[in-house]
């Protein structure tokens, strides 16, 4: 038997070069990589070509140039007559404001709706489940044209405008506020809720430290909202009050005074917040439906009430599966935030498509977008990957 | 023999008491959902009341003082400035617009067909116990898109001699596989038949870069080159039909090889004969019919093009592996619109002098790729979700790369993650919409333009038109995510652990 085996030699075959993986591979990447190249420079080459014939100067000198147009509006000092890259700029800014608001509504609404499908209460949980299955299904664009042309802009005008509490004034040029003016003064109210907010900290930390070393735990809620509202409450009285309000008035023909909350912001505001949180309410409920029961009976089983095992147990499990897709809403949101073009919120890619017309630099500006853009994705995805890992469970 | 039992044992069953009063019944069902605690029966009443005005609301603007019929805006304004309710005379003379764009009153027939063929042919598609599945998907996938363009467009396209050469080469390659798939090929005419096509593909892709002469042939304007690279698709397909015919098949299997050409010629014929019908440019195509063209077009690209991207991402070449992760996170990382603006402004920089797209199918260009990258995510998700031992069964039983993606790896991939291939969808049959602001006109985008219409300017026009927007695009919407929860359901074979 053994002889039989003996005699069983694998024919040393010469492997044809294609059959080998290696090189196989080998070839793949380079032909892959010729093609990718040839194409790149095949573009390149048409639009060289493209841009000398249409005569446009390529290259990023323009963003110096005196830009001539107005943008509605201006969170930082800017005329008609700042250059191009000031321009984008102050819509960069605005698509920050824009995302940044949407992103605080949207995350409030979504929590609220998003327990809210989980809720004992039919009617509570009936409503939610309506709320989402009608915003995630239709398109974000939408919603924005509604809120601006079906709602704000047949509001009446500024001289019969609805009158909301607080001085506040409601009309089809947007949503006028009283303007809170500070004086000098209210540093110091300002330096004591930092102050506050700092002691509050800081005691957490040591309350934290000795209950590691003695498992003894001081009540200090109390002591915190003392120090962080309390406190500069107290400074705000013996300062005497240092901050007045400028109420809007109603003139013949507009409001004067005040804040005033343009509608296109508006529209693209409550719209992108609205829309955003539907979706956030359907993580928000994956997120807890993924605790398993078995955590919140141990929970109970170790004595906790309620409202601790929320807090301690279910809530920080829950938060691992919502972090991720939250943040890719998050980004969403941002994106979204684009669309403001279609209500004319002075946005990076509003200002950015006033450029491209008036200058024709159509690659320079599409690659101001795309960096800005890509940046804030990069920069979001790597805070948010940050911070999951600080919330990740440690697993063997 | 009597048994001794205590006079307090029970002898036999006891009558069951009824459930206790407060367990039963509306009250209690009413209790435990509704007031349960006391912040319970709060959040109630004031839900109830808020229900209930949103309701009445509603019911009152869209139907008791709304207004349906009227030829222009003063049907739907009050004589004294009063409010009035939904103006849906508007929606009522615009539903054409709405629906087909500016496309020829005599001509929306075509649109109709089209639509009524789509319909047939999704509808058996969609219901699983219908028969003939193959052949559906194929009129479908392959026929449909042919006949609808035909349709909508007036046909006589202008196919140059390129795209012909290009179309049969590809079908040289589906000859090949047919050829290969037969027991007994002969394995050197099979390889002949691959090379030659690859060869093909490769002079089409030099005659795309190099001019050379021009002639015509049976109409369609062939270059030498792509003359040359049509001989030898052709020459690829004999050599497949000689392989299959030696291994001593039967006449089906000479049929199956001889498909794919037969069926591209039949293509290629219907796209430039003349059917008589009067040619519509696209620029008048609009509303729901550029919507579903965007859509489906997207739907069809992004498929097999996020399966070609997902694939590639999780490849052991490092090359294709970076080209892919770059590709992919670079498209999921900008706003479709700035995507579009680069369609709409860009693509007519990189073509060379003399070649133009049309605005239309710039933004489909756009589309497709935007959706591909998601769609790339999302089936990679589905194959990270496969275990390992399925690749290892898979090569163990010898299949090559290909046959190991197509029949173990991919089916079940993609139904594990069907559920997110019908959001990319949904997410994006609802981006269809953005194509409005460069300029094309959708459903959204003829809506905007009807409410601005000084015919129709009154206060509650927008609403009006945006609110049956938001209905048509909600009723699209929600029925793909009923149905992929339906077929979840169907196609569920217990991989949840």
């Amino acid at each position: 038997m053994t002889a039989d085996t003996e005699s069983i030699s694998v024919p040393h075959e010469r492997i044809s070069l294609m059959r080998d993986p290696h090189t196989r591979g080998l070839v793949i990447q380079i032909l892959m990589i010729i093609a990718i190249l040839a194409f790149a420079s095949w573009l390149v080459n048409n639009t060289v070509q493209n841009l000398a014939s249409a005569r446009i100067a390529s290259g990023f000198g323009f963003l110096s140039a005196r830009a001539g147009f107005d943008i509605g509006q201006a969170p930082i000092a800017y005329t008609s007559n700042s250059t191009y890259g000031r321009a984008l700029f102050v819509g960069f800014v605005n698509t920050v404001i824009v995302a940044a608001c949407g992103i605080v509504l949207a995350t409030i609404v979504g929590f609220l709706i998003g327990i809210g499908r989980l809720s004992r209460n039919y009617l509570l949980r009936a409503l939610s489940t309506i709320y989402v299955e009608t915003f995630r299904n239709i398109p974000p664009l939408l919603v924005i044209l509604f809120w601006y042309f079906g709602v704000l802009s047949v509001l009446p005008l500024p001289r019969n405008a609805v009158e909301l509490p607080f001085g506040s004034y409601l009309s089809n040029r947007g949503l006028q506020t009283p303007a809170a003016v500070f004086e000098q003064a209210a540093l110091l109210t300002l330096a004591a809720f930092a102050f506050g907010i700092a002691a509050t900290v800081f005691l957490v930390r040591q309350n934290r430290k000795r209950q590691l070393e003695t498992g003894e735990r001081r009540p200090i809620l109390w002591l915190s909202v003392g120090l962080i509202i309390g406190l500069p409450l107290l400074v705000f009285v013996a300062t005497g009050s240092p901050v007045t309000f400028e109420l809007p008035t109603a003139t013949r023909f507009n409001l004067v005074g005040g804040w005033q909350i343009k509608p296109e912001f508006l529209s693209l505001f409550l719209a992108l917040s609205f829309y955003t949180a539907a979706f956030i309410a359907e993580i928000v409920r994956a997120g807890i439906v993924a605790v398993s029961k078995g955590q919140t009976e141990a929970a109970s089983a170790l004595g906790l009430t309620r409202g601790q095992s929320l807090r301690l147990v279910i809530v920080p499990q829950a938060f691992r599966v919502i972090i991720p897709p939250l943040t890719s809403q998050y980004l969403n949101l941002t994106k979204n935030s684009s669309l403001g073009l279609a209500v004319g919120y002075p946005d990076l890619v509003a200002v950015g498509s006033t450029v491209l017309n008036q200058t024709g630099q159509s690659v320079e500006v599409v690659a101001v977008w795309m960096v800005v853009y890509l940046g804030l994705s990069v920069a979001t995805a790597a805070f948010m990957n940050w911070f999951n890992a600080r919330m990740a469970l440690v697993e063997r | 023999m009597e048994e001794q039992v205590a006079f307090y044992v029970a002898r036999g069953q006891e009558p069951s008491l009824p459930p206790p009063r407060s367990e039963v019944g509306l009250p209690a069902t009413l209790r435990k959902n509704l007031f349960a605690t006391p912040l319970d029966s709060v959040i109630t009443v004031a839900l109830g009341l808020f229900a209930a005005w949103a309701a009445w609301n509603l019911i009152e603007w869209g139907l008791l003082r709304a207004v349906f019929t009227g030829a222009d805006r003063e049907a739907c304004l009050l004589p004294g400035g009063g409010e009035i309710g939904a103006c849906w005379a508007f929606v009522n003379a615009k539903l054409g617009q709405f629906i087909y764009g500016r496309y020829p009153l005599d001509e929306r027939w075509r649109v109709d067909l089209a639509f009524l063929l789509l319909v047939l042919l999704t509808i058996p598609l969609a219901i699983p116990r219908a028969p003939y599945k193959r052949l559906n998907a194929l009129l479908l996938g392959i026929a449909f898109p042919v006949v609808a363009l035909v349709l909508l467009t007036g046909g006589e396209i202008g196919v140059s001699g390129g795209w012909v050469a290009f179309l049969f080469t590809l079908a040289a390659f589906v000859s090949a596989a047919f050829a290969g798939g037969s027991s007994g090929a002969r394995p050197a005419l099979l390889k002949a038949a691959m090379g030659l096509a690859a060869v093909s593909l490769l002079v089409l892709l030099i005659a795309a870069a190099i001019r050379s002469g021009r002639f015509d042939l049976l109409g369609f304007e062939f270059s030498t080159l792509s003359l040359l690279a049509f001989l030898l698709a052709l020459a690829s397909v004999a050599a497949s039909l000689f392989a299959g015919r030696t291994g001593g098949e039967s006449s089906a299997g000479a049929g199956r090889v001889l498909m794919p050409p037969l069926v591209t010629a039949v293509l290629v014929a219907a796209l430039s004969v003349d059917f008589g019908l009067q040619p519509v440019p696209t620029n008048l195509w609009g509303g729901l019919l550029v919507t579903l063209v965007v859509a489906l077009t997207g739907i069809a690209a992004s498929l097999p093009l996020g399966i070609l991207l997902a694939l590639g991402r999780r490849s052991h070449l490092p090359a294709v592996r970076l080209f892919s992760i770059i590709f992919i996170e670079f498209w999921r990382g900008v706003p479709l619109i700035t995507v579009l603006f680069m369609s709409a402004f860009m693509i007519p920089l990189f073509l060379p002098d003399g070649v133009s797209f049309n605005q239309l199918l710039r933004a489909l260009i756009g589309v497709a790729i935007f959706s591909a990258a998601y769609m790339a995510e999302v089936i990679r998700g589905g194959l990270q979700a496969i275990p390992k031992g399925q690749y290892e069964g898979a090569q163990a039983l010898g299949l090559s790369y290909w046959q190991m993606m197509r029949l173990v790896i991919m089916p079940q991939a993609i139904k594990l993650v069907i559920p997110g291939i019908v959001n990319t969808f949904i997410g994006l049959f609802k981006d269809t919409s953005l194509v409005y602001i460069i300029g094309l006109a959708d459903l959204l985008g003829t809506v905007r333009r009807g409410f601005s219409d000084p015919n129709w300017i009154t206060p509650s026009t927008a609403a009006t038109g945006l609110i049956f927007a938001a209905f048509v695009y909600w009723l699209f919407c929600f029925g793909m995510s009923r149905y992929s929860m339906f077929m979840e359901r169907r196609l569920e074979t217990g991989h949840k652990r």
